[in-house]
């Protein structure tokens, strides 16, 4: 086939411009609280009173150090030490883990409780009530999907350095994966306080 | 690294992989190009013969042919396959895939396997459509546009077609990245930004708005899909959900998807021009720059297809200006080709004439869309036949048009083969005549108040829908005239030189069918697109 040709510049422009997609696609459902709760406030403010605050507060600690632990791993591979940058990279995926693991208790005690589209406590809810868990669910699933992906994407990179694919003068690859990590945190950076924290 | 063989074309060429494997598993831009060809072009028949039956269903009122739900599933149908699998996708990914590297002077794409996965998502979307058809309760009934709360209620297979066309976005998304790192990246020496064939700005402007306003599309109609599969009730009246919503959301994307589809047609026409005007183009800069102004007003457009569902004076009118706004940019093009032709040696080869056929319907189209652009007219016009009539001008007559016309340009450098130009011209001119009996009279009954997607229609109708289904046999006539003339072309068609027409940009500098790197020396540009020296 044609010849290998490498241009990392272009490899991570191409990564931004995903990104730039993926901030659209959830732009598109910010879209959509800020007009409900434009419509809602006071039903917004009500429902936002059911989320467990800690637990947001604990996931929020943990993907804000899973995406410092990334940029570890990327640092310790460009001074050549493999070792170290496997074991920050498998931090971030046991971070990854446990944001998910918080996630499913946290779905599952709403669940539980009767709280989700069509369920038993949401359909005693006001309609304004009722849009904020649509969304909620929708947002924090779609949130969720991603750090799958990105779980997903951080593991190839992990098999890869251990591969000694990606090396410490070639990680365009590594760094494209850890941007994408960041995008998921950045997202979870207003998911938060728009569910959690306005009272 | 085994040394290419300069005299072989990327055809013959015989890689890792042989026989059919050897183009499933390619990651050459040309080949790519030519499987989306293949696709198209049988996609666009399929939707076509869909088309040429609904309009036989209406040459009487009353049941003609089918029952009212298969009616109302094939224009579903039509719609889909028409908008989603050919008309956006179409010039990029054909063309854009095959000429854009040559064009710059690059030997592929930047991502070239990206580009193979993007053909994948293609065709997974594609045959996801299908499937919707044959599975579930039964044929999507909604109209492309999936307006809730119908398509949330619909218990037709609506979440299967949502799915497809969700993956066709994300195809056309990855097109446009490659696209755009490849235009930043891999220009050869001394192409700079302006010396870039026109084509490729069109492509640029294209591949911006892809990735823009693909992304909120794909979230809508994947908000329906949870909507009907969990009712969380952000489209749902019933559950205090709001559907004027969707429409802004799906419209943000569906206009702009207006212009990924007449961008890259209107870049087209700007390299036809200059070739058979035997000049180079006037106002080189200015129609480059509009692409750009047209890409980015035509963002803030989108209003306009809501103009009677219940949004706010103030916001109708700012989108009724927005819209005249589009005018300006597109004028600009309009007279700078004209002035191109001025004073030129014009030699009317095929693809000239459908360059002229394009400009005539399209100005049609684009005139009668003023009309719907102001508000009051509008309210008169609104989702009837005019409506129609209006946007298969601009659409069909406009890109359409011109993707055929960049096949006939084209074809003499994809496959080395001339075609048989009596024909063509001849298919061309009839292709001009049906179109216009098939689209006019709805202009027509239109104005009149025949409303659009309808079944069955009032007597009065009839002598306008009689005469739209004859232009419609003519118009299918022409297009499988024109088909057939390349196919035999294909087969026994003369053998075309580098440069049958005169051309002067890149593509024409090689042989034809390309070799499979291009060029065998890494060009080198010193003169701008289309000056003859």
């Amino acid at each position: 086939m044609s010849q290998i040709h490498r241009d990392d510049f272009g490899s991570k422009m191409g990564m931004w411009l995903f990104l730039f997609t993926e901030l659209l696609l959830f732009g598109g459902m910010f879209l959509l609280y800020a007009a409900y709760r434009f419509a809602h406030p006071a039903e917004f403010v009500l429902a936002a009173y059911r989320l467990d605050v800690t637990l947001g507060t604990v996931n929020t600690i943990i993907l804000l150090t899973s995406s410092l632990t990334v940029v570890l791993g990327i640092v310790a591979l460009q001074r050549n030490s493999k070792k170290l940058s496997i074991f920050f990279l498998s931090t971030t995926l046991a971070f990854g883990l446990a944001f998910l693991v918080n996630k499913y208790f946290e779905w599952g005690a709403k669940i539980h409780h009767g709280i989700y589209p069509k369920g038993p406590e949401l359909a005693n809810m006001s309609d304004g009530e009722g849009l904020y868990f649509g969304l909620y669910y929708a947002m924090t699933g779609l949130h969720g999907v991603h750090i799958v992906v990105g779980m997903i994407i951080l593991a190839f990179v992990l098999v890869q350095i251990y591969k000694n694919k990606i090396t410490s003068d070639n990680f365009v690859r590594f760094e494209n994966a850890g941007l994408y990590w960041h995008l998921v945190d950045i997202i979870w950076i207003f998911l938060f306080p728009l569910f959690y924290l306005i009272h | 690294m085994e040394a290419t063989i300069n005299n072989e074309n990327f055809y013959q060429y015989k890689g890792k992989h042989k026989g059919i494997l050897g183009w499933l598993l390619t990651t050459d831009h040309k080949r790519i190009g030519i499987m989306y060809l293949a696709a198209m072009i049988t996609f666009f028949v399929v939707a076509m013969f869909i088309g040429f039956f609904m309009r036989l269903e209406l040459l009487t009122p009353g049941q003609t042919l089918m029952k009212p739900e298969v009616y109302n599933a094939l224009f579903t149908l039509h719609g889909v396959i028409m908008i989603f699998l050919f008309i956006v996708p179409g010039l990029p990914a054909v063309f854009g895939n095959f000429f854009l590297p040559i064009m710059i002077g690059a030997k592929d794409v930047s991502f070239p396997r990206l580009n193979l996965l993007s053909w994948y998502l293609y065709m997974a979307g594609a045959i996801l459509a299908v499937v919707s058809l044959f599975t579930g309760g039964g044929l999507p009934d909604t109209g492309w546009t999936f307006y809730v709360p119908y398509s949330i209620r619909s218990t037709s297979n609506v979440s299967t077609a949502l799915f497809a066309a969700f993956i066709l976005g994300f195809s056309s998304i990855v097109t446009g990245l490659n696209f755009i790192v490849t235009i930043h990246r891999l220009r050869c020496k001394g192409m700079t930004w302006f010396k870039m064939p026109l084509f490729v700005w069109g492509l640029y402007s294209t591949a911006w708005i892809q990735i823009l306003a693909t992304p909120v599309v794909g979230i809508t109609l994947l908000l329906v899909i949870f909507e009907r599969f969990f009712g969380i009730g952000v489209f749902d009246p019933a559950l205090g959900g709001d559907p004027i919503l969707f429409q802004h959301l799906f419209w943000i994307y569906s206009h702009p998807a207006v212009y990924i589809m007449i961008l890259p047609a209107m870049g087209l026409v700007s390299e036809i021009i200059p070739t058979f005007a035997k000049k180079t183009i006037f106002g080189y800069g200015p129609i480059a720059m509009s692409s750009l102004a047209i890409a980015f007003v035509g963002y803030l457009v989108w209003g306009h297809h809501m103009f009677t569902s219940g949004i706010s004076d103030t916001s109708r009118a700012i989108f009724s200006l927005l819209t005249f706004i589009v005018a300006i940019p597109s004028g600009i093009k309009i007279f700078n080709w004209i002035a191109t032709l001025y004073k030129g040696s014009i030699e009317v080869r095929t693809p000239l004439i459908f360059v002229m056929v394009f400009i005539f319907v399209f100005s049609i189209g684009g005139l009668t869309g003023l009309v719907l652009g102001s508000l009051n007219t509008d309210i008169h016009v609104t989702d009837t036949y005019y409506v129609v009539a209006h946007f298969h001008y601009v659409m069909f007559g406009g890109m359409g048009t011109l993707f055929f016309g960049g096949l006939h340009y084209w074809f003499p450098k994809m496959f080395g083969k001339m075609f048989n130009e009596k024909v063509a011209n001849f298919s061309v001119v009839l292709f001009m005549i049906g179109f216009n009996i098939l689209y006019f009279p709805m202009f027509i009954m239109g104005y009149l108040g025949m409303p659009r997607r309808y079944y069955d229609f009032l007597p009065e109708f009839q002598i306008y829908h009689q005469i739209s289904t004859i232009g419609s046999w003519v118009l299918v006539t022409a297009i499988l005239i024109m088909i057939i003339n390349l196919i035999v072309a294909l087969k026994n068609g003369k053998k075309a030189g580098s440069d049958p027409w005169g051309g002067t940009t890149l593509e024409w500098t090689i042989p034809s069918p390309p070799p499979l790197e291009n060029f065998d020396i890494e060009p080198e540009v010193t003169k701008g697109p289309y000056d003859r020296v």
